[in-house]
């Protein structure tokens, strides 16, 4: 079950605004997709919706997991399910330790049917799996101990919500700009952390990811099986790894002029963020 | 000893029937006869006084209460929150401001120490109690309720510490009412030269929606050197008026920890009011307000600095629910002799509904010119992004809210040093928050 993330024909709104204008993509567990594209193009928008943040709307289109209708889904249902994902600002929850969000968090997804107040993974068990991935992760112990992203560094954000992935082992995972804020070295620790998370996830089967990204970097230990490019709320082109290559170097002007349609609605977007 | 019930209401009648019931030291008939004449010259406040300006009692009928004789039982009484694994010290129940049971640990009663009831030691101890009265820390002629409170106190809790003697477990009080009910309760404690104690003080009704009058004082004494930890849980039913007058003297190099945890009631006025008497002393005050249903909970709170070099430290914080209200006005004032004052209070408040209130009116008065003194409040509500956040986690909404509510009590849990009432409150505090 959950092997198919299927998204079809997605419009969403956000505040009234179209911002997602018919995104179609599918993807399979095991497989890496890469989504990038210029700044305000819907990616996090897609992430976003993807979760059921209730501040997006979806105003047409279909989006299932192995058939299954995410959409008749809140968040929570959807985590529970196997959908996760590695947000640019992940928030603050001040008094809340880590270790204590993480344990009633990896309870609920690894038991779907978890009423609250039933009982938690074992301590000693969680301790010791939290431990292991932290040391993975070359994070500090002490890290457990502090109150979820309350005054984090950029770094020390992106590497608790990959540490959160490990510990989640979700089915799907989406990682929006997991390597901004990263210097070089975390950069290549994150990437390889994702391919090994990715590889153990869900039990031996692997982990379907969608990489949201300026960059490259983050794909060295993640080889994308596919590359897609988002414009004007769009997915505009697909291709290999090279892809992803070239739109780094090359930026995003080919895009443009080869999609005319979408560069109108990436200009109208960026038009309606001006004015409000 | 017991109380008769004459007519209903506060009348000179009443108070005939009482004072005939009891058998006290003339000093203190003398005192309790006073503080009637007081009570019977004061009218109710009203909002047209400034401290009662967001508290309105109009719909409070004080004649439709008095004190009952029905011998009163402990199976009236709710399970205590507090005391849940703790080994005591000793323990004493009233209910309906009525002595019921208590005992103190033999050790203890050995070295000097007396705990119970405050109606019984008074006579049996008259002396040794008597200066103690007599300080009057509490103003019988501050409002109707402290001259009600001191004419007609009874059911009340005394725990006296002999100079240099370390009680090392708790104590604890519990003070009951039943629906309709009232509670006088007064609680003194003193804490002499040295010593040292940890007393937990309960006040609840038998079931959470009862009705009822609770008019209560409290006196906390630290003399020089004594370490007090007080911990205060007022979960009163939803339909108690609570009114209180609360004070804690703390001496040269003595330190008083003070810990409110305020869940119950319609509606609280409370004054809580901490005096730095002596050099070096110090103060830590924590509050836990949570407020559901149309509760308005007032907590006045005073940190007065009379002497150089003390510290004061206080830290309320309030989550509130449904339309209720809240509003804490809080005052650091600073004698003129009271140098190199170290004082702080802060107020911070949680909205888990658009249709509470919390107001927060910090207040500084300061005559010293060598001090340090700062204060600050904020005011909230949960972010609907820390709710999404946390279900993307796999957070059911209603877990999310009860984590954050958790998250938000946490600074001043952190302060609480005994295990046993963080995690009281904490558990009263989750099973408070519903769906948002």
């Amino acid at each position: 079950m959950s092997d198919i993330l299927k998204i079809t024909d997605l419009h969403v709104a956000v505040e009234g605004k179209a911002i997602l204008r018919g995104v179609n993509l599918t993807i399979r567990r095991g497989e890496t997709h890469a989504l990038m594209g210029p700044n305000g193009s819907g990616k996090s928008t897609l992430g976003n919706a993807v979760m059921g943040h209730p501040g997006y709307e979806v105003t047409g289109g279909k989006m299932e997991l192995s058939g299954a209708d995410v959409l008749a889904m809140d968040a929570t249902e959807r985590s529970r399910a196997g959908i996760f994902m590695a947000f640019q600002r992940p928030m603050a929850i001040p008094g809340v330790k880590m270790a204590e969000f993480l344990r009633h968090a990896t309870t609920n997804v690894r038991n779907p049917d978890r009423k609250e107040g039933e009982e938690l993974i074992p301590m000693r068990q969680f301790r010791k799996e939290l431990m292991e991935k932290m040391e993975q992760l070359r994070m500090d112990p002490e890290f457990a101990r502090r109150y979820v992203n309350d005054g984090f560094s950029g770094g020390e954000m992106k590497r608790a919500e990959i540490l959160q992935m490990a510990m989640l082992r979700p089915s799907f995972a989406i990682l929006d700009e997991t390597d901004s804020g990263l210097d070089v070295d975390a950069v290549k620790l994150a990437s390889q952390s994702i391919a090994q998370i990715g590889r153990e996830a869900g039990g031996g089967k692997e982990m379907g990811i969608l990489i949201i990204t300026h960059h490259d970097k983050l794909l060295d230990h993640n080889r994308p099986d596919f590359t897609h490019v988002m414009l004007g709320g769009k997915i505009v082109e697909t291709g290999g790894v090279e892809l992803a290559h070239e739109l780094y170097t090359e930026g995003y002007d080919r895009i443009r002029s080869a999609y005319p349609d979408a560069a109108a609605a990436e200009q109208e977007m960026a038009e309606e963020v001006a004015a409000s | 000893m017991s109380a008769t019930l004459v007519n209903t209401g506060f009348t000179a009648e009443a108070f005939a029937a009482f004072m005939a019931a009891r058998d006290e030291p003339d000093w203190l008939v003398d005192m309790r006869s006073s503080a009637f004449d007081t009570f019977s010259g004061l009218d109710l406040p009203t909002r047209s006084e400034e401290e009662w300006m967001r508290t309105d009692i109009r719909l409070l009928k004080l004649d439709r209460y008095a004190l009952t004789a029905n011998s009163p039982s402990d199976s009236a009484a709710p399970e205590a929150l507090l005391a849940a694994g703790v080994e005591l010290a000793g323990r004493s129940v009233s209910v309906n401001s009525q002595p019921v049971e208590g005992g103190l640990a033999e050790k203890w009663a050995k070295q000097g120490v007396l705990f119970g009831s405050l109606d019984a030691l008074v006579e049996s101890h008259a002396n040794r109690i008597r200066p103690y009265f007599e300080r009057q820390l509490i103003r019988t002629d501050q409002d109707k309720f402290s001259a009600l409170n001191a004419a007609f106190w009874s059911g009340g809790t005394l725990l006296l510490v002999p100079r240099g003697v370390q009680v090392d477990q708790p104590l604890h009080s519990l003070s009951v009412m039943t629906d309709g009910g009232i509670d006088l309760g007064k609680t003194l404690v003193i804490l002499e030269e040295g010593a040292e104690a940890t007393f937990m003080a309960e006040t609840a009704s038998s079931a959470v929606g009862d009705g009822g009058l609770h008019c209560g004082s409290i006196e906390l004494i630290a003399e020089k050197g004594a370490r007090l930890r007080y911990v205060n849980l007022q979960n009163w039913g939803s339909q108690v008026w609570h009114f209180a007058q609360q004070m804690g003297h703390v001496g040269e190099k003595a330190n008083l920890q003070w810990t409110i945890g305020a869940l119950g009631s319609r509606l609280a006025k409370v004054n809580q009011h901490v005096a730095l008497t002596g050099q070096d002393a110090e103060a830590q005050v924590n509050g836990v307000i949570f407020s559901q249903g149309k509760q308005h909970l007032c907590y006045n709170t005073h940190q007065h600095h009379m002497a150089p070099f003390c510290q004061s430290d206080l830290l309320y914080k309030g989550a509130l629910q449904d339309h209720s209200r809240s509003v804490w006005r809080g005052m650091i004032k600073v004698d003129n002799v009271a140098q190199r004052t170290n004082a702080y209070q802060r107020n911070d408040n949680l909205m888990l509904t658009a249709s509470a209130r919390a107001d927060s009116i910090p207040g500084l008065e300061i005559e010293a010119d060598d001090v340090r003194c700062t204060h600050g409040s904020t005011s909230g509500r949960v972010d609907d992004a820390q709710l999404f956040y946390a279900m993307t986690r796999g957070y059911t909404r209603q877990e999310a809210v009860r984590m954050i509510v958790n998250g938000f009590f946490q600074q001043v849990f952190d302060r609480i040093t005994i295990e046993s009432v963080r995690e009281a409150l904490g558990e009263a505090i989750g099973q408070r928050v519903r769906d948002l």
